[in-house]
């Protein structure tokens, strides 16, 4: 920068020896000081409108689930609260989304009058096809992690990391991240997120925010590099 | 005012200073740096239930059972099955990787027949009838003796029913695959009175001595023989190892004696004599319960001296005492045979030169001895066949390959000898070829005559999985399902000291549109009708396999995969042997005392030797290695597609070869080019060759790759048994 300004005052120089030294080029800066600065501000001002609002909603793509589903009408059904559907198997692994053969003992023919509710019969329970339910919650395939491990051993609840998903009575629009393919609940909806704050655990659950609960409850320091929980922890 | 560059500037400055003060680069800079460890285009195995199943494997005769995992309806990993007595949770190399044989692109997807030379899809219906037709007309004609088969093994319900088809139906041309057991099971047949077959209690030996056996090289039941010599480490229990390389095996042993190739039972006999000499012998087994001792005793000691044994052996006198005296004093020694994954029987000479060795020491039936295991497995017994008038009397024909025959009565099958009968004309023609659970065009010694005698039968028919040699060459396939396809039988030889079975089931569904050997069998045999038809009366193989098993074995196999004979309990020589007198009969003088089978071929043109070595990174036998035992074999076996040969310097010396030199292998049976590594581990004049390479079919992966160790070996009868006797052939090698 101070490169351009210093060919700016031998231009400046150049002109005012050509000229006999009739012009004061001091009055030159002064007068184009106020749009330097407006420009600036504009500069500014335009590219923390960007910056904070137009990126992050072009960031992500909007995407919608195959049909819509409400976790309160299920919930209300149900003995055993998120974990009827959302099951652990017999060796402990995590059944996640429900596959449809769990959902065809109900519906095995339209239940109600709902538009979603025809899709899903039609299209998926009487053709045998799974739903291809996008997962707000996926973490990429180089993160191990483990349900049992967090709700069986350390005995968190569901809404500590998912939020009060299971109240609600339609999904939320799915938002995918262009370029790494996270659904932005992983990266935080709010821009104080975006800052690197947040109110709530399931506001947010990158890979600091792991971390940061690991150390909280373990205090586990065994990542000499990061003095947080060991990297394999969840890298394998 | 004026508008200038200082304002457009400004305006720069501003937003690159809001930009910063943004989360735009800092979130672009990370999800970068995400999106580098999450490609897209790096595929990601879908998530789902895992199942895991037991199961057994069927790759070599080893065995082992598995547990295989599997992500919802897809293998994902197959593990040892743990608690299993034979590999407790170990596995070798071709187990681990076998789900890449069920999803090999050269699976076999429905039955085929070859139309003017290209394969054609035809229905099970077609391709059954097409047999029967063949088969039905053969009988017609007088022909029956004239169907042949070749079959992979002997024990289990699918040989069985081939077995029982070739009965009921009259042809005595079934013919199994041979190996180091048979050459055992003739000598015990000889010596201990029953055709049985022998358990090696390596778990409790003190002494080893194998004549150039691969215990860590795939011998035996590969991964009990990884255990087994391992603890024989931590007992310290002493091994030696006798062979002309530095094998893996010798490697690990305490003592190695690089013999000259081919004078095993030399050095076996040696050593016998050694301990008659020195009266080391057990002097209670010889005076009560042996026979034809002192003929023997004659006979070894007027012609293998150990100075005459030192010439042959190229073995020092003093190595040989010693060894001699070590091994009758030791408490348990144990001595085996069986050349490296013992897939050649071997000569009736080394074999009870070796048997005998032990019987001297008195470990018959003891522990850390050899043991006399029953042939087969208990089931309940199938209804005796009764062969119809046309059968009956195409059974009195002779077998083509001369097995029981005049020539070599003691021999069970000799399939290395068809090519040969074959080939020059000898018996009526072969019309109609089965092959199952085999690949003779790849694993029978001498390709070339194979391959033309196979040429010379009219209708082969196929049932393998994979497009191997010999299904390449065959003009009707009925693919078998995948071992982890379907339910068989395996039932455990392989050295063991308890009899087991186990089971394999299907732990994915058949993927294509193939069919169950044994289901095919049955299908032949009841279109085939009458008689025939009457032997048959299972619906399928499945309810042929559970009533063959009975409830209790079928429960217990079902849930455990493996059954295991709790009661068997090896026989000591104190209380006599099966033979008519009860005792162990010493082998005929004469059969033991003639020059070792030596390597065919001119000595002047080929003044080298070759012989084969087995390894765990390859499969030598009828199935073909995956692509994950091509990614682990070295650059020292296959360099990209070159084989190498494995040479001693001095050998290279003399032939002006450098290390990774290119050069022309010939033998009498075949010539091809390949590469040299220099190894002080071989012996001077001899040229080793990996078994397992050199394919012509199978997958990408392995065609084209090296060279088949049988194009250029041919077999060797053996003088008393008939049995392939081959170790090894005369070469050369040449600057290419
Ligand atoms: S040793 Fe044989 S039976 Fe055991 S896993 Fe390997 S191939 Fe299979």
């Amino acid at each position: 920068m101070s490169t351009a300004d210093d060919n700016e005052r031998e231009v400046h120089g150049q002109e005012t020896d050509a000229d006999g030294g009739g012009h004061d080029s001091g009055t030159t800066v002064r007068e184009g000081g106020g749009f330097v600065l407006l420009f600036f501000i504009i500069g500014f001002a335009a590219s923390l409108v960007v910056g904070w609002l137009i990126f992050p909603n072009l960031l992500y793509s909007q995407k919608k689930q195959p049909f819509d589903f409400n976790h309160a009408l299920h919930m209300g059904e149900v003995d055993n609260g998120c974990e009827s559907c959302h099951f652990f198997r017999e060796d402990g692994t995590y059944s996640g989304v429900p596959k449809l053969a769990q959902c065809v003992a109900c519906h095995e023919d339209v239940q109600g009058d709902t538009q979603d509710e025809t899709i899903f019969v039609e299209k998926y329970v009487s053709k045998k096809r799974e739903v291809p339910w996008r997962v707000y919650s996926r973490q990429p395939d180089c993160v191990f992690f483990s349900h049992a491990a967090h709700v069986k051993m350390a005995k968190m609840d569901c809404v500590t990391c998912h939020g009060h998903i299971g109240e609600s009575t339609s999904l939320p629009v799915y938002e995918e991240n262009r370029l790494t393919g996270y659904s932005r609940d992983i990266e935080g909806h709010h821009l104080e997120n975006l800052l690197c704050l947040k109110k709530n655990t399931a506001d947010r659950m990158k890979m600091d925010d792991c971390a940061e609960c690991h150390l909280e409850k373990t205090g586990r320091k065994t990542s000499v590099q990061t003095e947080k929980d060991g990297c394999f922890v969840c890298h394998k | 005012m004026k508008i200038d560059r200082r304002c457009f500037l400004s305006l720069g400055i501003g937003a690159a200073a809001g930009i910063t003060l943004s989360p735009l680069p800092w979130k672009i800079t990370d999800d970068l740096s995400i999106w580098t460890q999450n490609w897209p285009w790096t595929p990601v195995p879908p998530d789902g239930k895992t199942i895991n199943k037991k199961s057994a494997c069927q790759l070599c005769p080893g065995g082992c059972g598995i547990a295989v995992r599997r992500i919802d309806k897809r293998v994902v990993k197959i593990e040892g099955l743990k608690g299993h007595p034979v590999n407790d949770g170990g596995l070798c190399t071709l187990g681990l990787s076998a789900a890449q044989l069920l999803y090999s692109p050269f699976r076999i997807q429905a039955p085929v027949k070859k139309v003017n030379g290209k394969w054609r899809k035809i229905s099970w219906d077609d391709a059954l009838a097409t047999i029967t037709t063949k088969m039905t007309e053969l009988r017609e004609e007088g022909k029956a003796h004239t169907v042949a088969g070749i079959i992979g093994g002997e024990r289990g319900t699918v040989s069985m029913l081939w077995q029982r088809l070739f009965k009921a139906y009259g042809s005595p041309n079934l013919m199994r695959n041979t190996s180091m057991e048979d050459a055992y099971s003739l000598v015990l047949q000889k010596t201990q009175g029953n055709r049985v077959l022998p358990g090696f209690d390596f778990e409790n030996a003190d002494f080893v001595l194998s004549f150039g056996s691969g215990l860590i090289d795939g011998w035996g039941s590969p991964v009990r023989m990884f255990r087994a010599l391992g603890d024989m480490k931590n007992r310290q229990a002493k091994f030696v190892q006798v062979e002309p390389r530095l094998s893996n095996t010798a490697a690990k042993a305490d003592q190695w004696l690089p013999i000259i190739p081919g004078t095993e039972a030399l050095l076996a006999l040696g050593l016998i004599h050694v301990i008659l000499s020195e009266s080391l012998y057990q002097v209670r087994f010889v005076e009560q319960h042996c026979e034809g001792f002192d003929n023997f005793k004659k006979m070894v000691l007027e012609t293998y001296p150990p100075e005459q044994v030192a010439k042959a052996t190229g073995i020092k006198v003093e190595t040989i005492k010693e060894l001699g005296r070590e091994f009758a004093r030791a408490k348990n020694p144990l001595a085996v045979c069986g050349r490296g994954q013992g897939l050649t029987p071997g000569s009736f000479q080394e074999t009870a030169a070796v048997h005998v060795l032990n019987a001297l020491t008195g470990n018959l039936g003891e522990k850390g001895g050899v043991l006399a295991m029953p042939a087969g497995p208990e089931y309940e017994e199938w209804p005796e066949v009764e062969p119809d008038d046309v059968a009956a009397e195409a059974l009195q024909q002779k077998r083509l390959d001369g097995a029981g025959g005049d020539e070599f009565p003691d021999a069970g099958d000799l399939p290395t000898r068809l090519a040969q009968v074959i080939n020059t004309g000898k018996g009526d023609g072969i019309q109609l070829l089965f092959i199952s659970g085999a690949n003779p065009v790849y694993t029978l010694p001498d390709t070339k005559a194979v391959q033309k005698a196979l040429a010379a039968i009219p209708f082969k028919v196929s049932f393998a999985t994979h497009m191997d040699e010999s299904a390449e060459m065959a003009d009707l396939i009925l693919p078998n399902h995948c071992f982890l396809e379907r339910y068989e039988d395996v039932p455990v030889a392989a050295g063991l000291t308890s009899p087991i079975v186990n089971l394999a089931v299907p732990v994915v569904k058949p993927m294509y549109n193939t069919k169950h050997v044994g289901d095919s069998i049955i299908a032949i045999a009841q279109a085939l009708g009458d008689e025939i038809a009457d032997a048959f009366s299972w619906e399928n193989y499945k309810t042929c396999l559970k009533e063959t098993l009975g409830d209790e074995k079928w429960e217990k196999l079902t849930e455990e995969g493996y059954w295991v004979d709790e009661e068997f309990k090896p026989v000591p020589w104190k209380e006599g042997f099966k033979s008519a007198a009860t005792k162990f009969i010493f082998p005929d003088p004469a059969r033991l005392n003639h020059p070792p089978v030596s390597a065919s071929g001119d000595a002047k043109q080929f003044p080298l030797t070759l012989i084969a070595c087995d390894s765990m990174r390859l499969a030598g036998g009828a199935v073909g290695s995956p692509p994950f035992l091509i990614k682990i074999t070295p650059d020292s076996v296959l360099l990209k597609e070159d084989l190498v040969v494995e040479i001693n310097p001095a050998t290279a010396a003399d032939l002006g070869l450098k290390e990774g030199a290119q050069a022309v292998l010939a033998t009498p049976k075949g010539s091809g080019r390949v590469r040299v590594h220099l190894d002080h581990g071989i012996r001077p004049g001899l040229v080793a060759m990996a078994r397992g390479l050199g394919h012509g079919a199978h997958d990408k992966y392995l065609a084209g790759k090296g060279l088949n160790t049988n194009a250029f070996i041919g077999p060797v009868d053996d003088p008393d048994s008939g049995y392939d006797a081959a170790w090894g052939i005369s070469a050369s090698l040449a600057k290419a």
